[in-house]
């Protein structure tokens, strides 16, 4: 047999093992007989030694090609495994998705509170800080300051609840000597007199929170309820600035179809004061039961800081103007969802509460 | 109030859309809450009652005969029984359709057939008497349509809310003035001209002891009174305004009242000693029993009309009293037409509880200024509706108190201009304010006007009260908008940054937030087994059972997870924060008021509790420390623990005591946990900024060690004991393993902890890691009654 025959036929026996084998496992078992020094090819490489030095480099070549070859052969067969066993792999490994076990856990705010922050979002995106204060006052903060001495008529529109201090107690209208008359705030006006105390102008904020009256619960009315006031005292602010505050709010929060009016209204704490309306919500102002037919729901109050109010509070109402508006937030909760029954947000009932 | 478009007329020329008016009184600051054009009630018509019998079969309906002209009678059931053989009543024929959109048809009641229906006041839409059919006057025509009659056909009724600080616009004559100037349109109160005879001096006299209480008392002496029916018109128009007809002698005073805001009262001259009547203020212990025939305890400063002989005939401007009351056979009588102090109506009023149209009307201040005209009116009017008239005696009798100070208000053109934000020459601010009845004048000073204020507007004092009236005269609407700007950006604080923070933590591990009453009844505080001194009490609560601020989150999150337990939601993970009440001594007054956070996990053990405050460590980065304490208030005797930060106690956690869950009918352990939410912030906010560890390149060692450890001993003074041993290499430590089993001596178990250490700048050697983790078991094995478990 010639040397280019038993090459050949190296060669063709080494394919013949690697077309025996089944899977990764068996061709990696051959690889000994494939290829190195003990390898059939591998062994030819004496037969360079016994050819004439002329016929050496042919030699060399015909056994470097038929090494390639095999190599090729083993790597062809090693892609082919490797293939059928992904396969086999992913075919195992099949899901069916819509198995899964996991319940949602995550948690829910309340309703109050989602629209507590949004609001904030929309005061501190037009330059507003938050501010905050107690829920228990005085007969000062509550009433005195804001231009509602002792005995004055409107304290009737407020029923307020009082706390029983024992014999520091004061019962009444604030008509008292020593006695301190403590309640629970009836608005959230309160922390506005105290930022003006504690604060220098300009003044920019909102206050949030949760304010009290003397109501029996029913569908549109709370005891306990929350509502956010705006507070600015800055040089030669006018109604004007109130009303476009307002209109910018609105367009903010309930977007651009919705735009503020205010008409003429009365409270001891702001002159001139008004109501401020908005486009109802649900018609966008074509008319409906909502807004019993005007295009116009009324939202809050709001004014001018009445001179006296900045005199109590330290402000010079000569250097310095300002105005306060103030609204339910609760209302604006059952608004947006057209929640029917205010009791409902505050039964605690986690089918309601998860909804939001 | 309530007005109507003809007696608006009565004042000003008004005309216009009624819905466009509407806008027009709502923009004035007057709103209107309903326009109703007043409904022509056609097939409405005026007939005859010509018999009355019983229903065969029904008590509570009777058969009445319908006669109209000279038609047949018809039979009609009717559920009313006021009305006689004779009388006059309307009479909605078949067809007819009502104000409520009701049909009348022919029907058949309990056997008995029923042609049409005869109606109340309140049926027809003119007013609010439900009570009994109306019984017409005498001399309309029957069969003749009962609006045309009452001469309502196509009139407009307003209903308005009025602010209290606007008496002038509680009258039909001041909202007249008001819809006037906006119209521009002439607006006049007329001068009533009365026929007087004779002299009324030695037949009333006034005396006023106070002047403050009474500014002014005006009065007038009548005869030859017959008190009878007033005439259809002015009872429509009382009915129309929400006051329902009395007598002739009523109704003139309660129309008056209605039409120029004054309210008045009428004395039976013959039961006046000298027709004397005197004004002071009530002293301790003084009594009067008024119309309605009720005894009325006095206080000082109530108002006080008296006789000649000093008794009490009437608490003022609140209720005349019984004494001088007019009857059908009184002749002669005293109209009152006086003023009163604000204030001393309102608390005189509020606390007898006599609120009345009057009282309303004083309580805002009445126009001083107007008492002769009213008091003239008043004559007039009873005049007119008298069959054969009254005689006026004499001149009016008119009396000063102290009568407030005409007042005027120097307005600079420029501080209106401001306030409104748009710029108004004085001559606008002169032609917004002068219709509606300020008396402007120049001054020396071109930007000063002199603004005198009407006597009718008392709420009006000052220079931005003047820039209401421009504002509202001009329109808010027509104002303009600007927009001011912070110079600072808005945020938020640190802190309410950080209760947002903590409340995405509370809601990432799944829990609900609940919004609890925060009024309790007295009994929850025991119910949740919780010991508070003294809880802040509510004055004049609701209820008892809301009469007690919460002293803590506790009872208030039981209640929400038992209404949810009886409910079927068995899986009440809830929160809450806000703040709780103790009593305090501080010098304001006020109670100690302090934000906590809470958590009540239904149907989970203590652990629930824990891993949520890890959650909130990690988020925080604020380490919290645990000590176990027995029979913390409120929680699992033997499951609670308080928690640390440092030396400062934050809060507790545990288990709800199964007893408290008891009384709350929850069958399954719950897991709670509470928070100084304040001072939990505060620390949160002290380690914000703290500068990072850069991570370490070189490999990590991990050492497993696992001690038997006596019960007594907490698993986190062991881990501290481990943390302080292991020193600066260590990089995490954590318990991963606890277990208890008969395997292990008797009051012990198994605590294994993970440790990893880690050098900034070597690789840690095998000797290295070795000599950390002895120096590590001795310190645990000398310092706790603990052994390292092979």
């Amino acid at each position: 047999m010639s040397v280019y025959d038993q090459i050949a036929e190296a060669q063709a026996a080494a394919v013949g093992e690697i077309e025996k084998t089944s899977d990764l496992e068996s061709l990696k078992a051959i690889e000994p007989m494939l290829f190195g020094k003990k390898s059939t090819l591998g062994g030819l490489k004496r037969l360079m030694g016994e050819v004439d030095a002329q016929e050496r480099a042919d030699v060399g070549q015909a056994l470097n090609e038929a090494q390639l070859f095999v190599r090729d052969a083993h790597e062809a067969a090693k892609k082919k495994f490797e293939l059928s066993d992904r396969r086999a792999q992913l075919e195992t490994e099949r899901l069916d998705l819509t198995e899964s076990l996991h319940v949602a856990n995550r948690g829910h705010l309340h309703l109050v509170t989602q629209t507590m922050e949004r609001l904030e979002d929309v005061f501190v995106g037009m330059g507003f800080t938050v501010s905050e204060g107690p829920q228990a006052e005085t007969d000062w903060y509550n009433f005195e300051a804001l231009n509602l001495p002792a005995a004055h008529p409107a304290r009737s529109m407020f029923d307020t609840l009082y706390l029983d201090l024992g014999e520091r107690t004061e019962i009444g209208d604030g008509e008292g000597g020593e006695a301190t008359n403590i309640l629970l705030r009836t608005h959230t006006s309160p922390v506005q007199v105290r930022v003006m105390e504690s604060t220098a102008p300009p003044i920019y904020t909102v206050c949030p929170g949760r304010v009290f009256r003397r109501d029996t619960a029913d569908a549109s009315h709370m005891p306990v309820f929350h509502q956010i006031e705006g507070l600015v005292v800055d040089r030669g602010i006018s109604l004007a600035d109130l009303a476009g505050t307002l209109n910018e709010f609105t367009a903010a929060y309930f977007g651009g179809a919705i735009s503020s009016r205010l008409r003429p209204s009365y409270f001891p704490f702001t002159e001139p004061s008004a109501e401020f309306d908005i486009t109802c919500v649900i018609c966008e102002g074509e008319g409906c039961q909502t807004c019993q037919r005007t295009g116009w729901i009324e939202l809050g109050g709001c004014g001018m800081v009445h001179p006296n109010v900045l005199a109590n509070c330290g402000v010079d109402s000569e250097e310095w103007t300002g105005f306060a508006f103030g609204f339910g937030i609760d209302r604006l909760a059952l608004m947006r969802y057209g929640i029917k029954d205010l009791r409902d947000m505050y039964t605690n009932d986690v089918r309601f509460l998860e909804q939001f | 109030m309530k007005v109507l478009l003809s007696w608006l007329r009565e004042f000003a020329p008004i005309e216009g859309d009624p819905y466009e008016l509407a806008d027009h009184m709502s923009d004035l600051g007057m709103a209107v809450e309903e326009t109703r054009i007043l409904n022509p009630l056609e097939g409405v018509v005026v007939a005859r009652v010509a018999d009355l019998r019983p229903h065969p079969k029904a008590d509570r309906i009777q058969l009445v005969d319908v006669q109209i002209e000279n038609g047949d009678p018809m039979q009609v059931c009717c559920g009313a029984f006021n009305m006689s053989v004779g009388d006059l009543i309307p009479f909605a024929t078949i067809g007819t359709v009502m104000p409520d959109g009701m049909e009348i048809s022919q029907r058949k009641m309990r056997g008995e057939m029923s042609n049409g229906m005869c109606c109340s006041a309140a049926e027809l839409g003119l007013g609010s008497d439900h009570d009994g059919i109306m019984i017409l006057p005498e001399h309309l025509e029957t069969g003749a349509p009962l609006m045309q009659e009452l001469g309502l056909v196509g009139d407009i009724l307003w209903d308005l809310e009025i602010n209290p600080n606007r008496p002038d616009a509680m009258s039909v004559a001041g909202v007249a003035r008001d819809l006037a100037a906006r119209l521009d349109v002439p607006f006049e109160i007329p001068e009533w001209k009365v026929p007087s005879s004779g002299a009324a001096e030695g037949l009333a006299s006034i005396q006023i002891d106070d002047g403050v209480l009474c500014p002014r008392f005006t009065g007038r002496v009548l005869r030859g009174i017959t008190v009878g029916k007033s005439p259809l018109w002015m009872q429509m128009r009382l009915t129309l305004l929400g006051m329902r007809p009395i007598n002739s002698v009523v109704d003139v005073s309660n129309y008056v009242m209605l039409e120029l805001g004054t309210p008045n009262h009428t004395y039976d001259l013959s039961l006046l000693p000298n027709g004397h009547i005197g004004v002071r203020r009530a002293s301790d212990g003084e009594s009067i029993t008024t119309l309605d025939d009720q005894e009325r305890m006095l206080q000082p400063n109530d108002g006080l009309i008296v006789n000649e002989a000093d008794e009490p005939i009437g608490i003022a401007g609140v209720m005349g009293g019984a004494s001088t009351e007019i009857s059908d056979t009184t002749d002669s009588v005293l109209v009152e037409l006086a003023c009163w102090e604000p204030q001393s109506i309102a608390r005189t009023s509020q606390r007898l509880g006599l609120r009345s149209e009057a009282s309303a009307r004083f309580e805002r201040g009445t126009d001083w200024q107007i008492n002769v005209t009213a008091v003239q009116r008043f004559c007039h009017l009873l005049n007119e509706v008298t069959p054969g008239g009254i005689e006026i005696v004499g001149e009016v009798l008119d009396v000063a108190g102290t009568t407030p100070d005409s007042i005027s208000v120097p307005v600079r053109t420029s501080r209106i201009s401001m306030l409104l934000g748009r710029d108004f020459s004085s001559e606008e601010i002169r032609n917004l304010l002068t219709p509606i009845g300020f008396d402007v004048e120049n001054t020396d000073s071109q930007d000063v006007q002199l603004v005198k204020i009407p006597s009718f507007r008392p709420d009006t004092e000052t220079e931005t009260d003047i820039a209401e009236e421009v504002a509202r005269h001009y329109g808010y609407g027509k104002l303009g908008t600007t927009i001011p700007r912070s110079p600072d950006a808005g945020h938020l604080s640190p802190q309410q940054k950080l209760r947002r923070v903590i409340r995405q933590v509370m809601t990432g591990a799944g829990l609900i937030e609940a919004m609890p009453n925060p009024f309790l009844a007295p009994d929850d505080i025991t119910k949740a087994a919780l010991i508070v001194e003294e809880p802040v009490r509510l004055l004049n609560p609701l209820a008892v059972e809301e009469s007690v601020l919460r002293p803590s989150l506790l009872p208030g999150l039981l209640t929400a997870v038992a209404y949810n337990y009886s409910h079927r939601n068995m899986e009440a993970k809830l929160f809450e924060t806000g703040p709780v009440f103790e009593a305090s001594e501080d010098s304001s007054g006020l109670p100690l008021e302090t934000e906590h956070l809470a958590a009540l996990i239904s149907n989970a053990d203590a652990f629930a509790a824990t891993s949520l405050l890890k959650d909130l460590a990690s988020t925080l980065k604020l380490e919290f420390q645990l000590t176990n304490v027995d029979g913390l208030a409120g929680l699992h005797p033997t499951r609670g623990a308080t928690i640390n930060i440092g030396d400062i106690e934050v809060g507790s956690l545990g288990e709800v005591d199964p007893a408290v869950l008891r009384s709350y009918e929850i069958e399954d352990r719950c897991a709670w946990l509470n928070l100084r939410l304040d001072l939990v912030i505060e620390a949160a906010i002290s380690v914000e900024g703290v500068s990072y560890q850069p991570v370490s390149t070189f490999p990590s060692s991990d050492v497993d060690l696992a001690f038997a450890v006596g019960e007594q001993v907490q698993a986190s003074e062991i881990e501290m004991t481990l943390r302080k041993a292991a020193g600066e290499e260590l990089q995490s430590l954590h318990l991963f393993d606890v277990f208890r089993s008969g395997q292990l001596d008797e009051g012990v178990r198994s605590l294994a902890f993970s440790m990893r250490l880690q050098a900034k700048d070597k690789t840690l050697t095998d000797e290295e890691v070795g000599v950390v983790r002895q120096r590590c078991i001795e310190a645990v094995e000398n310092a706790h009654p603990a052994s390292l478990r092979a």
